[in-house]
């Protein structure tokens, strides 16, 4: 097929190709390396050099003697082909007559379910190996739920090494019969069983002479059959999140953005949300020409017939039916960081291209991958999976990850949580429902609004939040802003663990969890009195970087003025006005800041005050001569 | 409404990754090598921004050993005005006049590797773009689309970020970068057949032609000006192309009469070796030898 003509009507062919994306799930010694390097060779993927790379590495490292070992071809790093096994998630790229293919590998092993779950998120179909002499297996069953809970609705059960149990058409069928009850019991109900070998090629490619008992598909026949979730996308009603808002200059506003699902036409009635304002589509555009409609899946900009505000983060959905808007939410999440879970604690969320702070309740339950039982749990480690309540400090447009019947909303039902210190991806999660419906969209302005407080007083409001070691003189330095404050006219209050320990958060105590709470109350409570007009005070440890940093996340810009009351440990505990040093080096106070627990010093606080040089009276002088730089 | 094609898909998903990239990144920047992959890169970027013009410049790291006809191409690219090309030089490997014929893997690791460092230090850039794809060696399969770099632009593959969904956490440490792969899941067919279908522009030397060439420990090389040292050998003029561009005496060509895109893929079709096997830089140092590059910082 050289004359040209030929290859451009293979060309021609090639481009009409759908693409399938799947995942194989399995462990070390399912041959499932081998099974995807029989693919690979099968299906013409495997190059003159990477055969004798292979033949060579097969010698060195494989398990086949002198024969071929397909697993190398795909154990990529080096690291694990010494370990013999694979760590991490692999990407495989393949194509038939009718489909190209991208191949998620995963390894099995329970303590890299992330992995699993990361490879399961863009996968139509799962293929679950079974090893035909050991049969259906705890992980097949953590694999198939896993799988599930990711919104996947296609398996198959491919039961490999059929050549090392004779071809044995009972094997085959004891396991199938053992899967069919498992299915059943959570509801998996497309799926197809196929005997494989991955050594011998039988039943990959083509139909195996070896099993004529077995009437039903190749793998790869199966492969190119499965219906495709793309293709009921674009069913669903239009939803576009804003990525990026293109403004070239005074003439041309676009909002660009991949279409998560629907499609949308010239003259199509949208609303932007979360606010809803309603407009029409203008203009479809893109490099090679506007378009009259554009489907799931495509990359566009698109152009408003009014002017409407609409930035990144926004969602543009068909106005007929929008999706819902809210701030609370249960959800499922997968714990994926060697750090666990924190309660309370503050978190990047990014669903779509929204990013809000988001705190995550205890779990109500963990799932006990293994057996699927629901276990009690206060939080969620590494490779967790639960069920928890999750707060948002502003509405986000959302849908239901699991759709009845279809496949998942993963543009905006899934989403990651971020640590906010070490910026590492700490967990997936699933949105199931909102717990109350947010009135958002036919919100009633409050006819008395801050900014009315504010003016009131005469000043602008802030929260001055002190911050340091106990006994590094906080409330002493505080207390005197805060006289200077009034003396100057100005409406203040002061929070110290005196007047909220004792009431507002008598019901904690002194353990990390609770410490958070602590000031996640008291910055909702500065909050609050800032929205009516006053200068906060607060005099708290607070020894934790990302509480500090969810306060100010509260806060309107320039409002939150952290003030590190810098006192070296070594001088506090010479103070140590109220013993407690004492008592804690003597193991009576546990949990102390400075000597069990943690004080992270603040890296860019608005003003420090070094008390080994500074009096206080000098500090609170200082104080409030930058504070009124800032007004 | 025609479903979408796998091309189709693949474009979408790059442009995506483009614009979530420069959303949320502080000075990205595409790294341009002047190949196909580049090429494909380019005009993906193009398409992401239109009708804006690109809100980034491109780095080509340089070495100063390409072949001629990738400088001519490179120059008309910045000829664009709405294109700002920086072209980054490790001064110290000037100074030292390092070269691949005398100085070994140095060549690749002074010029490129810590060519490469000093440049995205230098201008400050915290986001690279990159034309690797996932199909073209066994490490590169399990990298990330964002695959981030410690303060020394090291990558670990043990500590990478779960992608989940098509969900990037952008978000730096500090002193990190982060290298973005938006052509992960092309394959080089894939890249062949979207050069076909947009019209895109590439180096001559992907097409066949009448080259003089040498042929040195199995690689042929082509005698693209006079520092080639010829020991004694008579370079010979052979009907070849490239099927990777990289420094010319790095970069064995192939036999081949293939003189255009339609060719080059029927060509692929029977072909027997894969892309990266033209470049001497894979065999430095056996099995692992990508992956010990990358861990060191080379793209």
């Amino acid at each position: 097929m050289n004359a040209p003509a030929d290859v451009a009507k293979w060309l021609a062919e090639q481009e009409r190709k759908e693409l399938l994306r799947f995942i194989t799930c399995g462990s070390v010694d399912d041959g499932k390396s081998t099974l995807i390097g029989r693919l690979l060779y099968d299906t013409k993927q495997i190059f003159d050099d990477q055969l004798s790379t292979l033949e060579a590495d097969s010698r060195k490292h494989g398990t086949q003697g002198e024969g071929i070992d397909f697993a190398l071809l795909v154990d990529g790093l080096s690291a694990e082909r010494e370990q013999g096994i694979t760590i991490d998630v692999a990407y495989r790229f393949f194509a038939s007559e009718k489909r190209k293919f991208i191949v998620a590998d995963t390894p099995g092993h329970e303590q890299y379910t992330r992995n699993m779950v990361t490879g399961a998120s863009t996968a139509d179909l799962a293929v679950l190996l079974v090893d035909a002499r050991k049969g259906v297996l705890t992980q097949t069953r953590r694999h198939s739920y896993l799988a599930q809970l990711l919104g996947i609705r296609h398996f198959v059960v491919a039961v490999t090494k059929m050549d090392l149990v004779d071809f044995d058409q009972a094997a085959f069928d004891a396991i199938t019969a053992d899967y069919r009850i498992f299915a059943e019991k959570i509801g998996i109900a497309d799926w197809t069983a196929i005997p494989v070998s991955g050594l011998g090629g039988d039943n990959v490619g083509e139909r195996s002479a070896r099993m004529p008992w077995y009437q039903g598909p190749s793998l790869l026949e199966h492969l190119d059959t499965v219906p495709l979730d793309a293709a009921a996308d674009a069913q669903k009603p239009f939803r576009m999140p804003v990525q990026w808002v293109n403004r070239p200059d005074q003439s041309f506003r676009g909002f660009a953005g991949q279409i998560a699902s629907g499609t949308v036409a010239l003259g199509t009635d949208v609303r932007v949300l979360p606010l809803g304002r309603i407009t029409r589509i203008a203009r479809i555009v893109t490099a090679d020409g506007d378009l009259d409609e554009a489907i799931a899946g495509q990359s566009v900009t698109v152009t408003f017939a009014d002017e409407v505000d609409c930035s990144r983060g926004d969602v543009i959905v068909a106005a007929a039916d929008p999706p819902e808007v809210a701030d609370q939410f249960e959800a499922a999440i997968v714990w994926m960081d060697e750090h666990e879970l924190i309660p309370g604690r503050g978190y990047w969320l990014k669903l779509g291209t929204q990013m809000v702070t988001a705190t995550v309740h205890h779990p109500k339950y963990e799932v006990n991958v293994n057996t699927l039982e629901h276990l009690a749990a206060k939080t969620l480690g590494l490779n967790g999976i639960g069920i928890a309540e999750i707060a948002t400090d502003r509405e986000i447009v959302f849908e239901s990850y699991t759709v009845p019947d279809g496949p998942p909303n993963r543009a905006l039902g899934g989403f990651i949580l971020i640590d906010k210190l070490t910026n590492a991806t700490v967990a997936a999660g699933m949105l199931h429902f909102a717990l109350r419906r947010a009135m958002n969209i036919h919100r009633q302005h409050l006819d008395v609004s801050r900014e009315t407080h504010a003016t009131l007083k005469g000043q602008k409001p802030a929260v001055l939040w002190f911050t340091g070691l106990s006994g590094s003189g906080k409330s002493t330095i505080a207390n005197l802003v805060e006289k200077r404050l009034v003396a100057r006219g100005r409406h203040t209050f002061l929070l110290d663990g005196d007047n909220v320990r004792h009431g507002l958060n008598r019901d904690l105590g002194f353990t990390e969890a609770d410490r958070i709470e602590n000031i996640r109350r008291v910055g909702e409570v500065a909050r609050l009195m800032a929205d009516g007009g006053l200068i906060v005070l607060t005099a708290f440890i607070s020894p934790f970087r990302a509480e500090r940093e969810m306060v100010r996340k509260m806060l309107p810009e320039g409002e939150f003025i952290e003030i590190f009351v810098d006192t070296p440990l070594g001088e506090a505990e010479k103070r140590d006005p109220k013993g407690l040093y004492a008592k804690a080096r003597a193991g009576e106070i546990k949990n102390f800041t400075g000597i069990d627990s943690p004080y992270e010093v603040p890296d860019d606080a608005e003003i420090v005050i070094d008390t080994t040089t500074m009096r206080a009276e000098d500090a609170a002088d200082f104080i409030v001569e930058e504070l009124l730089k800032r007004r | 409404m025609p479903a979408l094609t796998h091309l189709d898909r693949l474009e979408a998903e790059s442009i995506h990754i483009f614009r979530e990239t420069v959303a949320e990144a502080d000075r990205p920047v595409m790294l341009y090598s002047i190949g196909k992959d580049s090429a494909v890169m380019l005009h993906l970027a193009k398409k992401a921004f239109f009708p804006a013009p690109l809100p980034f410049p491109l780095l080509h790291v340089d070495t100063g050993w390409k072949f001629r006809d990738m400088y001519a191409l490179r120059d008309k690219v910045a000829a664009d005005p709405a294109i700002d090309l920086i072209v980054y030089k490790n001064p110290e490997a000037e100074r030292l006049g390092i070269n691949p014929f005398d100085h070994g893997p140095a060549h690749t690791d002074m010029w490129k590797t810590e060519g490469l460092k000093q440049a995205l230090d230098k201008y400050g850039f915290d986001a690279a773009f990159g034309g690797a794809r996932r199909d073209e060696e066994k490490s590169r399969a399990k990298e990330r689309i964002f695959s981030f770099r410690d303060r020394n632009h090291r990558w670990d593959p043990k500590r990478q970020r779960p992608e989940i969904w098509s969900l990037y956490n952008v978000r730096k440490n500090k002193g990190e970068s982060v290298r973005v792969f938006p052509i992960s899941n092309w394959t080089e067919l894939d890249v062949w057949q979207y050069i076909l279908r947009e019209k895109i522009e590439i180096v001559p030397l992907y097409f066949a032609g009448d080259r003089p060439v040498v042929e040195r420990d199995g690689l042929i090389l082509m005698v693209d000006d006079d520092r080639i040292p010829l020991n004694g050998e008579t370079p010979q003029v052979r009907r070849v192309r490239f099927r990777t561009l990289g420094c010319y005496p790095l970069t064995g060509a192939v036999d081949s009469s293939a003189c255009t895109v339609e060719e080059i893929v029927a060509e692929m079709l029977v072909t027997t070796t894969s892309e990266r096997q033209g470049r001497a830089i894979d065999r430095d140092a056996g099995a692992a030898s990508m992956e010990k590059k990358k861990q060191e910082g080379y793209f």
